[in-house]
């Protein structure tokens, strides 16, 4: 496909996304911050550029110093990962301007997903089932009062240009709106550049529930299956599973025929994921949240289950080819678990960076660890908490969960304090271990 | 006695929200943190004046570093 491909990020996914272009016999180039510079993604790889200082807005996430990189090492294609410039439209056509091949869909893809009101009207308009909110975005606190009148309390106020559940909040009635509507004003425009505010009724229990598309280079769009994602903190998730327990073959293959609708509607190329809420209270109606324009953090799950390899795939259709499957997507088989460890308090879910002394991870069999850190190497508080993902298959969802459970005893990292104890606790809750639980678990848990 | 307000972790100061002076109730915030891509709110453990603000608005700080005393 390529002699070389320049990966455009760090951490785990910079770890996963060079172990596969080496496989296939390419180069994989590094970029890596000043903090970075001895990280296991910058060890790895054929080749590496410093870009910058620890602040990713003046390394990973500076386009031209990242497109530099690209055309000192001859690079010929460029992976995002996920986060940074990975749904960037201006970088996705800066890295095709300067005649290097961009591994993801196209700009226009990215930019009609990235405007969550533009996007759930254009799902609504393709037929795929969206909750009721806003159909133009607002900016100030009349119009918020105005439009949540109508679209009927309690709402959840969001980033109209955000998403990943950051810097969402849960409003009860009017005076909470009026309480919270400037804060999240404010951190919209901090955060994602504009202070354009989404607001959407919220679903109080909810499965988060979302599907892997792939849009192959001849135009077909598949799914690859469902992963739920209902373990979460702050609106983040910490542990996905799929198949979802709380979905039957009636739902999934209703979810998945909406998804395909959703890729089809923007012509998607690539690999991208449409999440839903499930209503776990109503009838289990569910609604389109987001569409993330890129690879997941949790597409291992997926892979564990189908048997390929999303990276390869996202190379393939980059390159034109045709995917490593024929005309049909393979047939899921057993069950797959991630828990993504993180270096922080695992009761309060606190952030504890820092040296690591000791990493000793688990291995046998069904478990696969993406790791993006080794003893030796420090947890900076410039980049997200992510330290590794332990994963999990087997024939059974029970046979994983004890799996599981074993594999969180057996690993051991000191330095950091990390979120191991909970997955301990994760596991050995009766709500997760029936698979009956919503997005308000581990509040619940916390309790 | 004055009551030591210290940082749990290294971290950035995102925002600060009091000054030297002002009277602080049990569970007010003080500064906003920043570590790992998440804001980390500092609350007062109890009523009374901030006598001493230790840091700035752009500061990094390590863990066990002064953040504010409470008197």
């Amino acid at each position: 496909m390529f002699d070389s491909v320049l990966v455009a990020n760090r951490g785990e996914i910079a770890v996963r996304v060079i172990r596969t272009v080496q496989r296939l016999g390419m180069r994989a180039v590094a970029v890596h911050s000043v903090a970075d510079s001895g990280a296991m993604h910058v060890r790895l790889a054929d080749q590496a550029v410093e870009i910058g200082p620890a602040d990713p807005a003046q390394s990973y996430r500076d386009i031209d110093r990242v497109l530099a990189a690209a055309r000192d090492t001859r690079a010929q294609a460029v992976h995002p990962g996920y986060g940074f410039l990975s749904e960037n439209p201006a970088f996705a056509r800066a890295v095709t301007a300067a005649g290097l091949t961009w591994v993801g869909p196209t700009p226009e893809s990215i930019e009609a997903m990235g405007d969550k009101v533009a996007a759930r009207n254009l799902m609504s308009d393709a037929g795929v089932p969206v909750a009721p909110g806003s159909r133009t975005a607002v900016v100030d606190l009349d119009a918020a009062v105005a439009e949540a009148a109508v679209v009927g309390y309690p709402l959840m106020v969001k980033a109209s240009a955000g998403g990943g559940g950051i810097g969402m909040t849960v409003v009860a009635d009017e005076a909470a709106l009026r309480a919270a509507f400037d804060g999240a004003r404010t951190r919209a425009e901090r955060v994602f550049g504009s202070p354009a505010i989404l607001l959407e009724r919220f679903v109080p229990a909810a499965r988060h529930v979302e599907v892997q598309l792939l849009g192959l280079a001849d135009g077909r769009v598949v799914a690859l299956g469902e992963r739920d994602c209902s373990v979460q903190r702050r609106h983040q998730k910490v542990a996905e599973e799929t198949p979802s327990p709380g979905v039957d073959d009636r739902l999934r293959s209703r979810m998945l025929a909406a998804a395909l609708r959703a890729g089809e509607a923007i012509g998607y190329r690539g690999a991208g994921t449409v999440e839903f809420l499930v209503d776990v209270q109503g009838d289990s109606d569910f609604f389109f949240l987001e569409m993330n324009t890129r690879l997941q953090v949790e597409h291992p799950v997926t892979e564990l289950v189908t048997g390929l390899d999303l990276v390869e795939e996202q190379l393939r259709i980059a390159g034109g080819q045709p995917p490593t499957f024929g005309a049909v997507p393979p047939v899921t088989r057993g069950h797959a678990l991630e828990l993504r460890v993180c270096a922080e308090d695992p009761r309060r879910f606190i952030p504890s960076p820092g040296p690591i002394r000791v990493w000793e991870q688990p291995s046998g069999e069904g478990i696969r660890v993406d790791a993006g850190y080794a003893a030796g190497d420090t947890v900076s508080q410039y980049y997200d908490s992510l330290m590794a993902k332990l994963c999990i298959w087997a024939p059974d969802r029970e046979t994983a969960l004890r799996r599981a459970a074993e594999a969180v005893e057996a690993f051991v990292i000191e330095g950091p304090k990390t979120n191991l104890p909970f997955f301990t606790e994760l596991l050995a809750d009766p709500g997760f271990a029936r698979g009956s639980y919503d997005t308000g678990l581990i509040d619940r848990m916390r309790a | 006695m004055a009551v030591e307000i210290r940082a749990e972790m290294v971290s950035n100061v995102w925002k600060v929200v009091v000054a030297e002076g002002d009277e602080v109730q049990d569970g007010d915030t003080l500064v906003i943190l920043e570590s790992m891509k998440m804001e980390i709110p500092v609350l007062a453990e109890s009523a009374g004046r901030v006598t001493q603000l230790a840091v700035s608005e752009g500061d990094v700080i390590q863990e066990g570093d002064l953040i504010a005393l409470i008197g």
